[in-house]
């Protein structure tokens, strides 16, 4: 895929430019190459200078239509061809159709006598009629300095560079030249002063064991050009010069949303998930269940009809398609359906210009809507802090560029102190979610939070993260009086809490039944009171009754008395007034 | 300067006809240091070869072609064809101690 586009024509007004076709490149010097002018390609050996002198003339024959001349004073023609044969070059077959015509200059000094002045016209003429043979409109130079090891006299061979550069200028051919580095200077011979347009610094250095290239644009005189070290890699389709669209900041940005696969995960992101495009990172301690959300948000994605690829970089595409399976995710028939693919490697498998260049292929190849990278810290250790941000920066402006959202898992250490590569990194994220580790009570909990996400409300809550062969769910976490509560404690915590409604419950119960029951014993003893009452009522009437016949026998035997005694006896007793009853009876 | 082929030395009537020596002088039009070389190089034949030798003269502004064979940069070059092994002389030969040595028709000192 070329991702890059026409150069900008403002620049191409400003100064014409010869496109090199080389990715990136063209971006770097907005535009191409200085066209009819020379420009130095100089750098140390492997650095890839005739790789790029070669790609520059290839591609400007097939793409361009302009054909070119490549003088090589190192490499033989069946060398350089079979050479650039494993980048996919057919300079063969761009031969045999004239389009580049290759020249093998062979200098021997051992053959070679001086005997007085001289020039180099035979070049000249030489490189004149390659050119007129084919019209070329480019020119490379594949190590010119080979002459001062060939040629003697260093005073006209500086001489007839000067002129030939000129006679370059006015030939009017794009001209490459490459040099090698010199130790003080630019090139070892000091060929930067006889070119003056453009020089382009190629270099190959080895950090923490990994070799990295990179290029940097030293000058380019009369035309804007970034300035900085871009890192470059050899693929099979030449070289690619990164970043590839990082100059700017303006992506086209999409406000349609896409859903992670997990609703409650959608709910906590304002409700609808994802920005479309936009890049998420999501960290956490190992065995968090980063993958598992990979896993649903590419499931997701490939349920919409969309194409997920998914990068491990940890584990192969069969095991996790088995360990997915445990949770209920089925992606193998994603895989089959073309909807999902998987692209395992190991991080230690070569450096990380090359991951990113497979990375970029496989993108390009593939055209996926959602790109997952699982994890993107396997990759940080295969470089260097600053190289690794790069590397994400580039990859995320070349995904973003592409509008295609990205999925990044970060293994962090445990603890909460947050690594510094993540908050490097995390900048360049729309949407952060982080898992983590509860332990306590003898269990580890997962729980989730969304740290940020641009442009959308959402969740400030701690979710619990559960996973069972359902998939994922979120579950509210317990907040209470006693902090957060995940797990077993969170259910333990929800039983006491039943328990304890349910004792207050039973407690009220209890106390009701004990006071009706002590209302029944009053009620029981007002009874017995009652009957007391009345017992002693009917007491009190037997004993006015007793008292009442004592009177009444008293009377009577009074009275028999006083009969037995007198009559006078009946007088006393008929003056009282009160026997006459008594003897009525 | 026409490209031409001078020929000197009656050949046949050589005692060494073995030896015949080919000389090839590259030039690129008729410079003077083009003029300078071919008269320098006619003396030091002249001078010791004698009657065996065949000097051609290439002018690669007329057929700049033939400079790739000879891996000709500069001009001029003297390419000794034969006897083997092959000689490249630039310069205009105005040092003709070093054409002989480059000649190998004697020995560096």
């Amino acid at each position: 895929m070329r991702i890059n586009g026409p150069k900008p024509a403002s620049a191409a007004a400003r100064l014409p430019k010869c496109p090199t076709g080389i990715q990136g490149l063209d971006e770097i010097t907005s535009g191409g190459l200085p066209r009819g002018r020379p420009t130095l390609v100089c750098g140390g050996t492997g650095c890839g200078k005739t790789l790029l002198a070669v790609e520059f003339l290839v591609r400007g024959a097939k793409q361009f239509g302009e054909p070119g001349v490549f003088m090589s004073f190192e490499e033989t023609f069946a060398e350089l061809k079979s050479n650039v044969a494993s980048l996919g070059f057919d300079l063969g077959g761009l031969v045999r159709r004239k389009k580049i015509v290759l020249d093998h200059v062979y200098i021997e000094r051992s053959e070679i006598t001086e005997t007085g002045e001289y020039d180099l016209e035979g070049l000249f003429v030489r490189l004149n009629h390659a050119i007129d043979s084919i019209g070329a409109r480019r020119v490379v130079l594949d190590t010119l300095e080979a002459l001062f090891a060939g040629l003697p006299n260093e005073a006209i061979l500086r001489a007839e560079l000067r002129r030939l550069f000129r006679w370059l200028k006015d030939k009017g051919v794009t001209a490459v030249i490459t040099a090698e580095r010199g130790r003080e200077q630019l090139t070892r011979h000091g060929l930067e002063e006889y070119v003056s347009d453009c020089v382009i610094l190629l270099d190959h250095r080895v950090n923490e064991q990994i070799a990295t290239r990179h290029l940097r644009v030293v000058k380019y005189r009369g035309a804007l050009h970034g300035t900085n070290e871009f890192p470059f890699l050899i693929g099979e389709e030449g070289l690619s010069v990164l970043p590839i669209t990082s100059l700017g900041l303006n992506h086209k940005v999409s406000s349609v949303r896409i859903s992670t696969g997990i609703p409650r995960l959608d709910a906590m992101l304002g409700g609808r998930g994802f920005f479309h495009g936009s890049s998420i990172l999501l960290t956490g301690t190992p065995g968090t269940g980063k993958t598992s959300v990979a896993a649903h948000f590419a499931q997701a994605a490939a349920r919409r009809g969309e194409r997920a690829l998914f990068f491990s970089f940890e584990e192969s595409p069969n095991q996790i398609i088995r360990n997915m399976r445990s949770i209920g995710l089925r992606l193998e028939p994603l895989v089959q359906g073309g909807l999902l693919r998987f692209h395992a490697a190991r991080p230690t498998l070569c450096g990380l210009e090359m991951h990113l260049a497979t990375m970029f292929r496989e993108i390009a190849a593939f055209q996926p809507a959602v790109v997952i990278v699982d994890p993107i810290t396997s990759l940080l250790t295969a470089g260097t802090d600053s190289e690794t941000k790069g590397m994400v920066t580039r990859l995320i402006d070349f995904l973003k560029g592409g509008q295609v959202t990205s999925f990044f898992t970060s293994l962090t250490h445990g603890g909460h102190a947050l690594q510094q590569s993540e908050i490097a990194m995390s900048s360049l994220m729309d949407s952060w979610l982080l898992l983590q580790d509860f332990e306590g009570n003898g269990e580890r909990n997962r729980v989730l939070y969304v740290l940020k996400a641009r442009g959308m409300a959402h969740s400030n809550q701690v979710r619990e993260f559960l996973i069972s062969n359902r998939g994922i769910d979120l579950v509210d976490a317990y907040i209470g009086p006693s902090g957060v509560l995940t797990g077993a404690s969170r259910v333990a915590q929800t039983a006491r809490e039943r328990a304890e409604a349910l004792g207050s419950q039973q407690e009220a119960g209890r106390r009701k039944r004990e006071l009706e029951r002590k209302r029944a014993a009053l009620e029981r003893q007002i009874g017995g009171l009652r009957s007391e009452h009345e017992a002693s009522a009917e007491e009190l009437r037997r004993i006015d009754e007793q008292a009442g016949t004592q009177m009444r026998l008293l009377t009577r035997e009074r009275t028999e008395l006083g009969r037995l005694r007198q009559a006078d006896g009946a007088v006393a007793a008929s003056a009282r007034g009160n026997t006459k009853p008594k003897s009525k009876r | 300067m026409k490209t031409r082929t001078v020929k000197r030395g009656e050949s046949g009537s050589h005692r060494r006809p073995a030896r015949l020596w080919q000389l090839r002088l590259y030039v690129a039009g008729q410079t003077p240091k083009s003029l300078t070389a071919f008269s320098n190089l006619k003396k030091i034949c002249e001078d010791h070869l004698k009657g065996r030798y065949r000097i051609e003269v290439l002018d690669l502004l007329e057929q700049p072609q033939l400079s790739k064979g000879d891996q000709i940069l500069a001009i001029p070059t003297l390419v000794r064809k034969l006897p083997q092994p092959v000689r490249k002389i630039i310069g205009d030969l105005s040092n003709t101690e070093r054409v002989l040595v480059g000649l190998d028709l004697r020995p560096a000192d």
